[in-house]
C-alpha cells in the first residue's frame, strides 16, 4: 500500500512538474538551430499561469459540450498516466486489459475535443476536427500492434507488466521487433502530439492547422487546460518511449528517476532538431505515412511470431 | 498581321502623345483593335475611363496595350455612353479593368459575366450606381453575392478580412467539397483610400508622398513610375547617375522581398532555419537602401527629376562590400531550402497555374514567369540603365509553388549581379535636375517592373497642364485572379502556401 501511494505520489508530482518542461526543451532547440534566443524554457508554466488567471469569452453557439472538451481533455492524460510506469517508478494502477483501456482513454478525449470543436459551428474547427479523428483512426492500429508485440514478449496484458522488468530482458531475445515498434511508437508521439511533420504546432494558420484549430475558440482557463492537458499528453507517451528506449536499471531509484528524466529531456531535444530539420508534409501524404508505419508495426509482429 | 489596319497611337515606356492629335474610335472599331492587338501577342495595361471636360460629356475610355516585342504601347481611345458590351467573354484579361470602370462611373459593361463590385467604394461622379447601392453612404466591403456551390458534402470556408497572422485585409470564400476547394472567390477592397481621385489637378505637394505609399513594400517601384510619369509630361531628361541610383534601389527592393518571401514560404511549411535566416536577410537588404537613402524602404529617394540622395565613392564601395558580404549567406540559406526533400516535396505540383491560364488572365511578374509566359517590363520596356545592363529575364515552366520560388531565387541571383554591374559602372554627374511644367492635353505611360511585376502609370493632363486623371496598375491588380485559378481542385490547406508565393499586395490593389 506505501509503494502504491508513492508511485502515486511520484507519478503526479513528475505528470504535473515535469510536462510543461518539454516543450519548453523543444522551442529551445528549435531557437538553437535558427540562431534566436528563444522563449525560456518555463514559458509554458508562465502561460499556463497566466491563462488560469485570465477571463473567458465563450461563444453564444455553444452548449455545455464545449465546456467539457478541456476538462476531459486534462482528465485523461491524468487517468491514463497512472496505468503506465514512469521508468523505475511502476504504473499505480494496474490491471489485465488496461492497455485498452488506455487506448480508448485517449479516444474518449478526442471524441469530446472533437465535440467541442463541432460545437462552435465555426467552419475552421470542423474541418480540424475531420482531420484529427481521420488521422487519429489510422495511428491507431500502430498503438495496438506495439502493445500486442509487448503484450507477446511480456506474457501480460497489463501496460505495467508489459513495460516492466521484462523489457530489458527482451531487447535480447527480440531485438528486431522492439527496435521497430520504437520507432513506430516514436512516430505515433508525434502524431499525436501534432509534431512536425504531421502538423506545426507553431502555425498560425488556421486553414492547414489540425489539432490547433480545434481549440482555436478556447480561452483563459480553458485553454490553459488544453495546453496543460496537452503537455501531460505529450508526457505520457514520451514515457512509453523512454521506457522502451532506456529499458534497464542501475538498481538505485533516484538515479534511475533522474536517467528517465533525462531520457525523456533526450526525446525533447531529438523531436526539436527533427522540427529544425524538416518542412511539413503534404496533408494528403499524412496517411500515406500513417498506413506506412501501421504496416511497419505489423512487419515487428510478424517477425516476433515467425 | 492586321497591325497595319490598327490606327494605333504608338508609345515607348515614358513616352508621350498629344491628346489632341489623337483620334477617338467608334467603340466597334476600339474593340476590334483591342481584341486584334491581344490577339497578335499584345497584352492589356490598363484599360480606364476618363470623364469628359465638360459637365454633359460622356466617359471616355483608353487603353493601353503593351508590345512587348516591338518595345510598344498602343494606346485607343473611344468614348461610350451609359453602358458599353462588354468585351470580358473574348478577352478575359480586362475582366477586372471593366469591373472597375463599373464602379468608377456608373457606366454597366453590358454582357460582363461577373459583374460585382470591385473595391466597394461609391460611384466617383454621378449617382448612377451600377448595383443600385445607396449613393449617400460607403457600401460596406464584401457585401455583394458570392459564388455558391450546393450539393451533399459540399461547405463554404470564409476566411477573413481579419486573418491569424499580421496580415492585409482580404476576405476569402471557398466552395470546398471535403478538403477539395472547388472555387474561390476573392474579395478585396478594405484599404481603398481612393489614391485615384486624390490625384485629380495634381501633382499636389504631397501627391509623391502618397505614391510611395499605394504599397508600402513597392515604394521604389510605384514612386519610379510616377516620377517617370511626371519627367515624360515635362519633357525632362534625368541624369545617367540618377539613373542608376534608382535602378540600384528598385533592386534592392526587389532582392529584400524576394528574400524576405522565400523566408515566409519556409516558415509556412514550418521549415525553420531558412524561414530564421531569410528574415534576417530581408534586414540586410533594407538596411542597404537605408543606407543609400535613410530610410529602409527607400522612401524619399526617388523625386521628378532624379533622386535626392548621392551615392559618394565610400559608400558605394562599402555596399557593395556588404553585397559581397550577404550574397554568401543569401545563397547559403536559399540552397538549404532548396535542397531539401521535404520542402521539394511540399512545394513542387502545389497550386499549378497553365501557361494558358496565365495568358488568358494577363498575369504579369513573378506569377508569369513562373508558368513561362516572359513578361518583364525590364528587358521589354527598358529605361535608364536597364537598356544596356538588363539582358537576363528569368522564365520557370511549371507555374506551380516550386515555380514561383524559384523564379525569386533565379531573380535574386540576376539583382546581386546587377546591382555589383551598376555599382561598378556609375556615371558622374548630377544627381537631380529641375522639372518643368506639365505639357498640356498629354498622356503619358511608363511602365516599371517592381519586385512583383509590372507597375503601370499613366498620367493625363489637362488644358492647363494639371492631372485630369492618374491611372495606376499594381501587378496584384492582375495575379489576384491567377490566385484564385491556381486553387482550384487543390486541397484547402495549401491555401496559404499559394497564396504566400503569389506574395500579393492588398492595399496595391485597393488603391
Amino acid at each position: 500500500m506505501r509503494t502504491t501511494i508513492l508511485q502515486l505520489f511520484l507519478h503526479l508530482f513528475l505528470l504535473f512538474g515535469l510536462s510543461p518542461l518539454l516543450s519548453g526543451v523543444i522551442g529551445k532547440t528549435k531557437a538553437l538551430f535558427a540562431g534566436r534566443v528563444g522563449p525560456p524554457l518555463l514559458q509554458l508554466y508562465f502561460d499556463i499561469w497566466k491563462l488560469f488567471g485570465k477571463g473567458m469569452v465563450i461563444s453564444r453557439t455553444t452548449t455545455w459540450i464545449f465546456r467539457a472538451g478541456p476538462v476531459v481533455g486534462l482528465a485523461v492524460p491524468l487517468l491514463a498516466s497512472l496505468l503506465i510506469p514512469f521508468g523505475p517508478v511502476g504504473a499505480p494502477i494496474s490491471f489485465s486489459g488496461d492497455l485498452i483501456f488506455f487506448v480508448y482513454l485517449f479516444g474518449l478525449s478526442r471524441f469530446f475535443t472533437a465535440c467541442a470543436a463541432l460545437d462552435t459551428g465555426s467552419s475552421f474547427e470542423g474541418m480540424g476536427a475531420v482531420r484529427e479523428v481521420t488521422f487519429s483512426c489510422l495511428a491507431e492500429p500502430t498503438l495496438f500492434f506495439v502493445f500486442i508485440v509487448l503484450a507477446r514478449l511480456s506474457g501480460s496484458f497489463s501496460l505495467d507488466a508489459m513495460f516492466g522488468q521484462t523489457l530489458a530482458t527482451s531487447w535480447h531475445t527480440a531485438a528486431p521487433s522492439l527496435l521497430l515498434i520504437l520507432v513506430c511508437l516514436f512516430i505515433v508521439t508525434l502524431v499525436e502530439n501534432c509534431r512536425i511533420p504531421f502538423d506545426d504546432p507553431n502555425t498560425h494558420l488556421e486553414l492547414t492547422m489540425i489539432h490547433e484549430v480545434m481549440v482555436l475558440d478556447h480561452s483563459g482557463p480553458d485553454l490553459g487546460m488544453i495546453l496543460y492537458g496537452a503537455a501531460m499528453k505529450f508526457l505520457v507517451l514520451g514515457a512509453l518511449v523512454v521506457r522502451l528506449f532506456l529499458p534497464g536499471t542501475t538498481g538505485n531509484m533516484a538515479l534511475d528517476i533522474l536517467l528517465f528524466i533525462g531520457g525523456l529531456l533526450f526525446m525533447a531535444v531529438v523531436i526539436g532538431v527533427i522540427e529544425s530539420v524538416m518542412a511539413r508534409l503534404r496533408l494528403l501524404r499524412i496517411p500515406q505515412l500513417l498506413v506506412g508505419v501501421s504496416l511497419l508495426s505489423f512487419f515487428s509482429l510478424i517477425l516476433l511470431l515467425r | 498581321m492586321m497591325k497595319n489596319d490598327l490606327e494605333a497611337q504608338l508609345l515607348k515606356n515614358g513616352g508621350t502623345v498629344d491628346l489632341s492629335l489623337m483620334e477617338s474610335l467608334g467603340y466597334d472599331e476600339f474593340s476590334r483593335c483591342l481584341l486584334a492587338e491581344v490577339k497578335a501577342g499584345g497584352r492589356v495595361a490598363a484599360l480606364f475611363g476618363v470623364p469628359g471636360e465638360g459637365k454633359n460629356e460622356g466617359l471616355e475610355l483608353f487603353a493601353l496595350i503593351a508590345r512587348d516585342r516591338s518595345a510598344q504601347i498602343a494606346v485607343y481611345r473611344t468614348e461610350v455612353g451609359t453602358s458599353f458590351p462588354s468585351l470580358t467573354q473574348s478577352c478575359p484579361q480586362i475582366h477586372l479593368f471593366e469591373r472597375e470602370i463599373a464602379e468608377q462611373y456608373g457606366v454597366t459593361p453590358t454582357g460582363h459575366p461577373w459583374l460585382k463590385p470591385l473595391r466597394f467604394h461609391r460611384v466617383w461622379q454621378g449617382d448612377t450606381d451600377v448595383w443600385g447601392r445607396p449613393p449617400d453612404e460607403r457600401p460596406r466591403p464584401g457585401d455583394m453575392e458570392f459564388y455558391r456551390i450546393e450539393g451533399e458534402g459540399v461547405h463554404e470556408v470564409a476566411v477573413g478580412p481579419v486573418h491569424a497572422g499580421i496580415i492585409e485585409p482580404g476576405h476569402f470564400r471557398f466552395q470546398c467539397y471535403g478538403e477539395k476547394v472547388m472555387h474561390l472567390e476573392i474579395s478585396l477592397g478594405y484599404q481603398h483610400r481612393a489614391i485615384e481621385p486624390m490625384l485629380l489637378a495634381g501633382p499636389h505637394p504631397f501627391t509623391m508622398a502618397q505614391m510611395e505609399t499605394i504599397a508600402g513594400d513597392t515604394t521604389i517601384g510605384h514612386g519610379l513610375a510616377y516620377c517617370q510619369v511626371i519627367e515624360a509630361l515635362s519633357g525632362c531628361v534625368v541624369p545617367e547617375r540618377a539613373q542608376s541610383i534608382r535602378a540600384m534601389a528598385l533592386e534592392l527592393e526587389r532582392l529584400a522581398n524576394h528574400v524576405g518571401d522565400i523566408g515566409a514560404l519556409a516558415g509556412d511549411i514550418g521549415f525553420l532555419p531558412t524561414a530564421s535566416f531569410c528574415g534576417r536577410l530581408r534586414g540586410d537588404y533594407l538596411n542597404l537602401s537605408a543606407a543609400l537613402c535613410g530610410s529602409r524602404f527607400g522612401r524619399g529617394l526617388v523625386r521628378p527629376g532624379g533622386v535626392l540622395f548621392d551615392l559618394d565613392a565610400t559608400l558605394a564601395s562599402g555596399m557593395q562590400t556588404r553585397i559581397d558580404e550577404i550574397e554568401g549567406n543569401t545563397l547559403g540559406a536559399l540552397n538549404l531550402f532548396f535542397d531539401e526533400p521535404s520542402v521539394l516535396g511540399r512545394l513542387e505540383g502545389t497550386g499549378r497555374v497553365s501557361r494558358s491560364v496565365a495568358e488568358d488572365l494577363g498575369l504579369v511578374g513573378v506569377a508569369a514567369k513562373a508558368c513561362g509566359v516572359p513578361r518583364d517590363s525590364r528587358f521589354f520596356h527598358p529605361t535608364g540603365v536597364y537598356r544596356q545592363l538588363f539582358d537576363e529575364m528569368i522564365t520557370e515552366e511549371t507555374g506551380d509553388a516550386m515555380a514561383r520560388a524559384h523564379v525569386r531565387l533565379r531573380e535574386t541571383m540576376v539583382s546581386i549581379d546587377l546591382l555589383r554591374r551598376i555599382g561598378t559602372s556609375l556615371p558622374a554627374g548630377p544627381v537631380k535636375v529641375p522639372v518643368g511644367p506639365l505639357k498640356a492635353n498629354t498622356l503619358a505611360v511608363s511602365l516599371v517592373e517592381g519586385w512583383r511585376g509590372e507597375v503601370v502609370h499613366v498620367g493625363i493632363t489637362d488644358a492647363g497642364g494639371r492631372l485630369r486623371r492618374y491611372k495606376i496598375v499594381d501587378p496584384s491588380f492582375h495575379n489576384w485572379s491567377g490566385l484564385a485559378m491556381a486553387l482550384r481542385d487543390e486541397q484547402i490547406s495549401d491555401f496559404p502556401l499559394c497564396n504566400k508565393s503569389f506574395g500579393l499586395s492588398y492595399c496595391g490593389f485597393d488603391l
